[in-house]
């Protein structure tokens, strides 16, 4: 566990050093929130597409982004290093806290100013969180692995996306279905089905990765 | 013997196809295109089997690291692309004149448009890499990891988005009850198209022994 916090350290020290993935996914996600709100306006949209478009903005977001810390470590040459220093477990543990870090960071931003532009209003504030967290979380998990298996192949930023859409879709349906929920009910148990199941795509992905981490590393 | 096969499966589908138009009756109170149940059926279970084939060959790949596991995985997933691409065609067909419209996106329509972007990401991700040994080994992490997100898709958001896909088998209380005709004819074409499958899944698997061997001899 504190390898791991060593690994999510070093990464985060040298992310603040280049600020790399954090301008591209930043201002990704802003162009792509401009875009959208520049295009539909903001008061004709529904509810409902909004929350899609917010989903949709944070996906695509993240895969401009989330492949970065793998394929760094492999232009630069640094992998083995790092194969040498710490176990597979830490690395992916660090990475992908990391991963979320950014992920959430990136939220943190995007999500008031979503707010701002579309006229967006939530009526329970806690299941709009809590979608979004454990959304995240199951994002982060799937996209760290598929950026490992990525990094060591050829035309790396087109293939992540169309590798992780089809693994991460699960978090985008629940993700669009929660927020929506979100947006018209005011009890918890309304969204409990999605939560649920972001949950439960959580933990599933976050053990297969564990597993299969090793294989892809060390191959 | 294997021309006995040959000649007995060309019979069995024959029969299975004339059964299945002129010998079954029609599905109570529905018209002539429930028939194609008696095909899009048996192919999109070939789908979901020769996903779960490739899924057990990945796994033995990463475990006994022999690249013969590998290539059969990839034959596997090769015909279950074939056969998920006919039973999208099949049901599409079939979803024209029973709900209207070529596409509507039901939950089984999503789940099986996420099989074929699955199958299509897993050859992107092969043609991407050079060098076999990494080739094998990353694409069965990839193929191991899809089928892990697979319950997501087959059981839980059919659960959160009501289908109107008829399910006789999985939900015996269901409106639609088979007769003993109908029952035979669905039976043996199930039968007859599993046979189909293995019998070109075999033949797949003696060519990579020969593909294998031809390699051995030419060092």
């Amino acid at each position: 566990m504190l390898r791991s916090w060593y690994v999510f350290e070093k990464d985060l020290r040298q992310e603040f050093k280049s600020r790399y993935s954090l301008n591209a996914i930043l201002l990704f996600s802003i162009v792509t929130l401009v875009a959208v709100s520049f295009s539909i306006g903001t008061f004709s949209a529904s509810a409902e597409i909004k929350s899609a478009l917010l989903w949709i903005i944070l996906f695509f977001s993240a895969m401009s982004g989330l492949a970065h810390v793998f394929v760094r470590e492999e232009e630069k040459h640094t992998a083995d290093t790092l194969r040498l220093v710490t176990d597979p477990t830490s690395i992916f543990l660090g990475k992908f806290f990391f991963n979320l870090f950014l992920l959430l960071f990136l939220e943190l931003i995007v999500v008031p100013l979503f707010f701002a532009v579309m006229n967006f209003k939530v009526a329970h504030t806690g299941i709009f969180l809590s979608v979004l967290l454990l959304g995240s979380t199951g994002l982060a998990a799937g996209a760290t692995l598929i950026a490992a298996i990525v990094a060591k192949a050829s035309a790396k930023g087109a293939l992540f996306t169309v590798l992780s859409f089809p693994i991460l879709l699960p978090v985008l349906i629940s993700g669009i279905s929660g927020t929506k929920i979100a947006v018209t009910s005011d009890t918890f148990q309304a969204a409990g089905s999605e939560v649920q199941m972001l949950f439960a795509f959580s933990v599933v992905i976050i053990t297969a990765a564990l597993l299969l981490f090793d294989f892809v590393w060390n191959e | 013997m294997i021309l006995f096969f040959q000649i007995t499966l060309y019979i069995w589908m024959t029969l299975v196809i004339l059964a299945a138009f002129l010998w079954a009756p029609l599905a109570g109170g529905l018209g002539e295109y429930t028939r194609i149940f008696y095909f899009h059926v048996p192919v999109a279970w070939l789908a979901v089997l020769s996903f779960l084939i490739s899924a057990v060959y990945s796994l033995r790949y990463i475990r006994s690291r022999q690249i013969k596991t590998d290539l059969v995985a990839e034959a596997a997933n090769r015909l279950g692309l074939i056969f998920a691409f006919l039973a999208t065609v099949s049901g599409s067909i079939w979803a024209k004149v029973s709900w209207g419209a070529f596409w509507n996106w039901d939950p089984r329509e999503t789940s099986i448009f996420i099989l074929l972007l699955i199958y299509a990401a897993y050859f992107a991700l092969r043609s991407a890499l050079d060098q076999p040994e990494r080739k094998a080994m990353l694409s069965s992490v990839y193929s191991i990891l899809a089928f892990v997100t697979v319950p997501f898709f087959v059981f839980i958001i059919p659960r959160i988005y009501a289908s109107l896909h008829p399910d006789p088998l999985i939900n015996p209380q269901g409106k639609i009850h088979l007769e003993v005709r109908m029952l035979i004819t669905f039976i043996s074409s199930l039968a007859g198209f599993t046979a189909l499958y293995f019998w070109i899944l075999v033949r797949n698997i003696n060519l990579i022994e020969l593909k294998l061997n031809l390699r051995k001899t030419e060092k």
